[in-house]
């Protein structure tokens, strides 16, 4: 049985430790925020310039001028602070931010990662990706283990890489791949689902020395 | 240069300035933090083959999202396009030459050129589509590509507050991109929501000194666009 999406964010989550600075991708990754264990202080980054992001505003009390990376309204907290958009990128360049959790297209076994682009569509844009993977020192891929029938998870990227041997662990709503210097090993298995299914739904070898 | 910074509309803060095939940088992420008075300008004087600097252009019917729509640009560098419609059918048409950046890396190019800073290596994009035909180097074992300083003719900026020196104040996540273009252009105009006399703001919270600022308009707290409201529910009424 796969994990939902709220089972992978939660997995996602104990990937967390105390006192991490992260920055978490649109999408799944952001339903990470709401898994933080109690009493653990995690701050979130949002590239467009605020440490200590808050849950969405309660209606009425949106404001136009505090909006997260992905452009919706948000909240402060007591810890938050504000910077321009150099200072931000200084930030996760210069290694300040411990762990990116992040969405793609494609992750190669050796840690390749394809997330902003596919030749003959509209190109959306690189936003923050390439620095995050980049200057973090740690990124987690969380996303659906097949999309649409395609599988994501490959030998080598065939789309416009983001980053080379960036990724450190994939969180799929079937497994947990941690790459080595060996490439894939599969750690976890979601319930009921076995490694001869993740063998059919995965395009590069692995080893497996399940925890 | 006049001493009076202080304009009394954002017609007259950008007059004289304007000119077709120019290079303009305009603040913002998403449409927050936009300067949209003086986009209003860009639009109303009909400039045209216009390369903006900008994160985003707009959104369809906001700020540089109308500038697409009235066909007056003619190259956009930017680091994210994807949430604006008529922008991506002109791409598309190849009407309008894009020029994708990393964020962090468009960021710093415009930081770098307000600084005096030509170049610079990073990280960021060694070995993707971005590092093509730019010098590489490895530094600390790792592989770098060199990027360019940006520089505009004109940066056009949105601040919470200003005074009459011209240091601006920002309002939370409106920054943005607002303060490292100040800093990198020939004219830099400043629209800001209340304009102050000087001696108002404690000098230790001014975010960018009046230096980098040679015009500026009060423009009021002008109606600000949400792309993605997102709220949660309201807690019941405290059981007591």
């Amino acid at each position: 049985m796969p994990w939902t999406r709220q089972e992978m964010a939660a997995r996602a989550a104990e990937e967390l430790r105390d006192g991490f600075y992260v920055n978490l991708g649109i999408g799944i990754p952001t339903l990470v925020a709401n898994c933080v264990p109690p009493g653990m202080r995690v701050q979130f980054q949002s590239e467009n310039g605020m440490l200590g992001m808050g849950p969405f505003p309660f209606e009425g009390e949106e404001d136009a001028d505090l909006i997260n990376a992905g452009k919706q309204t948000i909240t402060s907290l007591p810890s938050t602070s504000y910077f321009d958009s150099a200072s931000s990128f200084g930030m996760i360049r210069g290694g300040h931010i411990q762990l990116a959790i992040l969405g793609a297209l494609q992750v190669s076994a050796r840690g390749d990662l394809a997330n902003w682009s596919v030749p003959g569509k509209m190109i959306k844009g690189i936003g923050g990706a390439m620095d995050l993977v980049a200057g973090v020192g740690r990124v987690i891929v969380l996303m659906e283990h097949v999309s649409k029938g395609e599988i994501k998870i490959v030998e080598q990227c065939s789309l416009p890489l983001t980053g080379v041997e960036v990724v450190n662990k994939i969180i799929t709503d079937l497994c947990v791949f941690e790459i080595g210097p060996d490439g894939l090993v599969l750690t976890e298995l979601a319930p009921e689902v076995t490694e001869d299914d993740i063998r059919g739904k995965t395009g590069a070898r692995f080893v497996t020395r399940l925890h | 240069m006049s001493l009076n910074k202080v304009h009394s509309m954002p017609e007259a803060a950008l007059a004289g300035v304007l000119r077709d095939d120019m290079t303009i940088m305009s603040g913002g992420f998403g449409v927050c933090g936009i300067p949209a008075a003086l986009i209003d300008v860009i639009l109303d004087s009909g400039i045209r083959g216009l390369t903006l600097i900008s994160n985003n252009p707009g959104a369809d019917g906001h700020g540089l999202g109308k500038l697409f729509k009235n066909r007056q640009v003619r190259k956009l560098i930017c680091s994210y396009a994807g949430d604006n419609a008529l922008f991506a059918q002109q791409f598309m048409a190849g009407e309008v030459e894009v020029e994708f950046n990393p964020q962090g890396t468009l960021a710093e190019r415009i930081r770098a050129g307000g600084a005096g800073i030509p170049a610079f290596y990073t990280r960021t994009g060694a070995g993707t589509v971005i590092a093509e035909g730019k010098p590489t180097a490895d530094f600390d074992g790792h592989p770098h590509v060199m990027e360019r300083g940006l520089r505009a003719d004109l940066a056009l900026v949105h601040a919470w507050m200003g005074d009459t020196e011209g240091n601006l104040l920002y309002r939370m996540t409106a920054r943005n991109f607002n303060p490292p273009m100040a800093t990198a252009a020939e004219v830099t105009v400043a629209e800001v929501e209340t304009l102050v006399p000087v001696g108002s703001f404690d000098p230790d919270h001014i975010v960018t000194p009046g230096i980098f600022v040679d015009r500026l308009v009060a423009v009021g707290a002008i109606n600000k666009h949400i792309e993605q409201r997102t709220v949660r529910p309201r807690p019941l009424a405290a059981e007591a």
